[in-house]
């Protein structure tokens, strides 16, 4: 039963001298979509994130009082004028509960990104960003990778009830994850396949090997959780098979430094500074195409965010904080508000800093930025702020403001599961499900 | 939702201050134990990840303690308060399997490294450039027999040999061969999670137990925190675990054994939410005496004060929250502001009654923990006492509840947090479910966000006078006493003792074995070591059901046929 394949050709290649030989590319793990480099004619791939802050906005000065392109930037998107065009902004709509409880922080964060909300963290369907990176994501050393920048370990990214895809908090850690051990130099002169990450490969066949005997024994819960580990199994031989092959040559891209060891915390200048770190290495992470897909946590949803010697935090003061009555509005939670659309520009600033094709990763991303809320202070999911920013390889239009008016926030989740090339048609249960994207921003 | 008390808050605002009353069933305390004769049915065979503690224990206890790991672990999923009852439902993603393989090619290549193959290889190797068949054979079936904490069937064997196979013709070198035979197995399912298997036994109520090795692996981990030692297995394979005197040999050697002291460490890691460390900030302007080195020697000090009372005293379990024992060292004699005599390491102090302090609860491991980053915290306080040593689930807050009394401006001139907390006493929808918390976090108010001793507050003298159900008292002593007398307070432990071992919730038709558990607790005089040894030696402890209703027992017989 020896067939011809990767493993049986890498193995002859390796007993003789040829290192060299032209590998057959994995067409299976390439989604075909994405604009070509002008230079080699290959394709570019097209790249997906989310990017979470806690605690909604203050309306006055998020929502631009026109739609359509033609609207003046409210006060706390201001600092993002440089991407106006690049971005698509979506206010007023809803994660609909249908009587579900509204578990604070929680529930609108989660039924925005898995279409069902839920009264706990007990997801009910995968979050739009495992959908899309098991897409996207195969061709890649990892599937996706999650980043929250406030010292805590918290993901909302799932792929079933139990199973979050868990955040790096450590700058540092991040970038030895990525570009330590493992990594390969997209412009190295050489390359020499390591005959033990072969091997390790092969061990990791036959451990698959093992799987019909192990389901047989357990119960069906149970199955659903091993099915999930021989998923993440398969990953990491893909992430070996890919270490096999010498890496396509980046244009432009040079190693990053490695951060300094800082300590984590949740005080916002800090969390600021721990962010643009993390932001710079998951941009040349996607450059070097290690990943397809990236979940940024600039804040929980029960934002722990703070300033230096104040006894309350982001969260706190939104429950705690009177209203200045002249502002008309919690001037402190207004404060983190506008600190955090600060933190979304210089994220955009990190991916549209690469060049790329004749434009910038940015151009090849689509990121959608959205909080957990609308207004934190009574827990609202109605109206939670959302922005699509990118051009998704030419997939997507941006340089518009659009009211929703109580629509299902589902619409935008379907759209962008469309527009990175998902054959998703409907999406949501009850009043989330949906069929109808939002044609503003396919292109 | 907890085993013993589901709180509707509503109810709780209806009956006032009685809130003791009808709380749970009477316990005997003096009434000699019998063991209900139909035992309890047990639930279906479970499927547990390895924490992160075990992994560990497991790794060092079958190579040695200086074998590395070196990747990462997520943090454990807590399912109904706790993370031995998460096993049993959390995922593998792709970054823990990531960092899994980081860990199995490491441990394997430092187990044939020049420095340890001579005593971690069983077979001498003549000429490594030859591939020693009987030498694979032996050093699969040996790890395997450890790792996979049961006999590896004959194509099992062949499956890992044939990859040391692989891995010597790529590389030339029987060192290596072995070296991914065991990563192999370290990456395996086998390794990575605890699967049960159940076998039919007649005399069982639900006509199933869990078979010799399954039970062993349960036992080990329950009572060790690591997996099952040679002896342990040898036992389980010759059946002895299935007799009451050789199952009694066994639990004896195990608790008599030092690893006893790391898995009740490990249970009240767990119990006591000590996994939140790892996200503990403090602001420092605010607190200045926080660093990493005050957060590791607080958790460090409540374990101690935990089995230095409950092992080497042999203590009431109740005392934990009277306790003036006071493990410290010179970082944490800071924030306590007691002198501490030894430069390093620990030694042993005492609170004085004067310290307002008594009772893990006033330490700063809990302090500290449920507070906010720049201030105390009644609300989390009484909120985790609830939940961790009562076993009482306290409901979100409503997600549309009004806030505007607490914004009501009009007096500010709040400077405890008794007066910046009226809203959640006057207004109907906080007070439901604030008067459970409230009232208890409120006692501990001599104690800032850090833990420090305070007696004011903004200049204004702080009052820490508040109540449990029912039952009036001051301050941090009250507080523990009133703890230590709670009936709800011992039950809670046998609650969460038993999930723990089982690894899920408890079953209705189970509470007559918890209920015999609980007589058995109290007949001891609430002492830990014997609570356990009540619990490992009864047969509930194997019992259990095939899988789900649904599924089919024929699967279970089938599968766990090839293993006994």
């Amino acid at each position: 039963m020896k067939k011809f394949n990767r493993r049986s050709l890498l193995r002859g290649a390796l007993n003789g001298a040829a290192v060299g030989v032209a590998l057959p590319v994995l067409n299976m793990f390439l989604d075909d979509s994405g604009k070509a480099f002008a230079a080699t004619g290959q394709r570019i791939p097209v790249r997906f994130g989310t990017w979470i802050w806690g605690c909604g906005y203050i309306p006055e000065r998020w929502i631009p009082t026109a739609t359509g392109t033609d609207y003046t930037l409210p006060a706390d998107l201001e600092p993002l004028a440089p991407y106006r065009d690049k971005l698509a902004l979506f206010s007023g709509f809803d994660v609909k509960l249908d009587g579900v409880p509204n578990k604070p922080h929680i529930t609108g964060c989660l039924g925005f990104r898995t279409g069902i909300p839920v009264p706990n963290e007990n997801v009910k369907a995968p979050t739009l960003d495992v959908l899309i990176g098991d897409v996207i994501g195969n061709s890649t050393r990892f599937r996706s990778i999650e980043v929250s920048t406030s010292g805590i370990q918290r993901s909302y990214s799932f792929r079933a009830a139990g199973s979050p895809n868990p955040s790096e908090i450590s700058p540092l850690a991040l970038y030895q994850r990525i570009f330590g051990e493992g990594f390969q130099d997209p412009n190295a002169a050489s390359f020499t396949p390591d005959p033990r990450t072969m091997v390790q490969k092969s061990v990791l066949s036959a451990v698959a090997e093992d799987r019909r005997q192990l389901m047989r024994t357990v119960g069906a819960e149970d199955r659903q959780r091993l099915e999930e580990y021989f998923t993440s199994l398969r990953q990491l031989e893909n992430q070996l098979a890919l270490q096999l092959q010498p890496p396509a040559p980046v244009k432009n891209f040079t190693m990053p430094e490695p951060p300094p060891e800082i300590e984590l915390d949740s005080e916002m200048e800090h969390v600021m500074e721990i962010h643009r770190l993390m932001a710079g290495l998951l941009a040349k992470a996607l450059q070097c195409n290690q990943t397809h897909v990236v979940n940024v946590l600039l804040s929980d949803t029960t934002s722990n965010l703070r300033r230096p010697g104040s006894t309350t935090t982001h969260h706190t003061l939104t429950h705690e904080e009177p209203v200045n009555p002249e502002l008309g509005y919690q001037e402190q939670v207004g404060w983190f508000a506008t600190r955090s659309m600060v933190a979304w520009r210089e994220f955009l600033d990190a991916l549209d800093a690469i060049p790329e094709g004749d434009g910038t990763l940015l151009d090849n991303c689509l990121i959608l930025a959205h909080s957990d809320c609308s207004i934190a202070k009574s827990h609202s999911v109605e109206g939670i702020p959302t922005m699509v920013a990118g051009g998704a390889g030419g997939r997507i239009r941006t340089g518009f403001h659009m009211a929703g008016n109580a629509d299902p926030i589902s619409r935008i989740g379907l759209t962008v599961q469309q527009a990175m090339g998902l054959p998703v048609e409907r999406w949501g249960t009850n009043a989330m499900e949906t069929n109808r994207v939002i044609p503003e921003l396919l292109a | 939702m907890s085993g013993n008390t589901l709180w509707k808050c509503a109810v709780a605002r209806a009956a006032g201050l009685l809130l003791g009353a009808g709380l749970c069933c009477a316990a005997g305390a003096a009434v000699a134990a019998v063991e209900p004769t139909v035992n309890v049915a047990g639930g279906p065979p479970l499927v547990r990840r390895l924490t992160e503690s075990q992994y560990r224990a497991t790794v060092a206890d079958i190579f040695g303690a200086d074998i590395p790991v070196v990747g990462r672990f997520e943090r454990g999923l807590r399912s109904d308060g706790l993370i031995a009852v998460g096993t049993g439902e959390a995922g593998l993603s792709s970054f823990s399997l990531e960092q899994y393989d980081i860990n199995a090619r490491a441990i394997a290549a430092a187990v044939v490294s020049e420095a340890h193959r001579g005593d971690l290889i069983p077979c001498d190797i003549g000429d490594p450039a030859v591939f020693d068949k009987s030498c694979a054979d032996r050093f699969v079936a040996d790890y395997g027999r450890r790792l996979f904490r049961r006999p590896l069937s004959e194509q099992e064997i062949t499956l890992y040999v044939s990859s040391a196979r692989a891995a010597q013709e790529q590389l030339g070198d029987f060192y290596s061969a072995l070296e991914f035979a065991l990563a192999g197995m370290l990456i395996a399912p086998d390794f990575l999670l605890r699967i049960e298997r159940a076998v039919p036994d007649a005399s069982a109520p639900a006509g199933y137990r869990l078979d010799a090795y399954s039970s062993a692996t349960r036992l080990s981990y329950f009572l060790t925190g690591s997996a099952p030692d040679p002896e342990l297995l040898d036992a389980a394979e010759r059946g002895e675990l299935n007799t009451p005197e050789g199952l009694q040999r066994q639990v004896d050697r195990l608790i008599a054994s030092p690893r006893f002291e790391l898995a009740l460490r490990d249970f009240f890691s767990d119990m006591l939410y000590f996994d939140l460390f790892a996200d503990l900030a403090k602001d420092s302007v605010i607190y200045p005496a926080f660093n990493s080195e005050v957060a590791a020697d607080s958790r460090e000090q409540t374990l101690r004060t935990i089995t230095n009372l409950l092992l080497e005293e042999n203590g009431d379990y109740r005392d934990l929250f009277t306790t003036r024992s006071a493990p410290l060292t010179r970082s944490l004699g800071i924030v306590y502001r007691m002198p501490v005599a030894a430069r390093n390491g620990w030694s042993m102090g005492e609170f004085s009654a004067a310290s307002g302090r008594a009772g893990i609860q006033s330490q700063v491991s809990f302090l500290a923990l449920h507070s906010h980053p720049g201030r105390s915290s009644p609300t989390l306080r009484g909120k985790a006492m609830r939940e961790i040593f009562l076993c009482q689930h306290i409901p979100d807050p409503p997600a549309d509840v009004d806030f505007t009394g607490i914004n009501d401006t009009a007096n500010p001139v709040r400077p405890t947090a008794r007066d910046r907390l009226v809203a959640h006493r006057t207004q109907p929808a906080c007070q439901g479910c604030h008067i459970l918390m409230d009232p208890l976090g409120l006692t501990l108010e001599n104690f800032d966000g850090l833990g420090g001793f305070r007696s004011k507050e903004n200049g204004a003298v702080i009052d820490v006078s508040g109540s449990l159900d029912g039952r009036e008292f001051v301050a941090a002593e009250g507080l523990g006493q009133a703890l230590h007398d709670h009936q709800q307070t011992p039950r809670c432990l046998v609650d969460k003792l038993y999930r723990s071992a089982v690894g899920r919730g408890i079953a209705e038709p189970e509470q007559p074995f918890l209920d015999y558990l609980n007589q058995s607790f109290a007949g001891s005089g609430y002492r830990v070591p014997d609570l356990i040894r009540t619990l490992v030696t009864s047969p509930s402890f194997f019992a259990v059901t095939g899988h789900s209703p649904k599924e089919q027992i024929t699967d279970a017989r089938a599968a766990s046929g090839d293993q006994t």
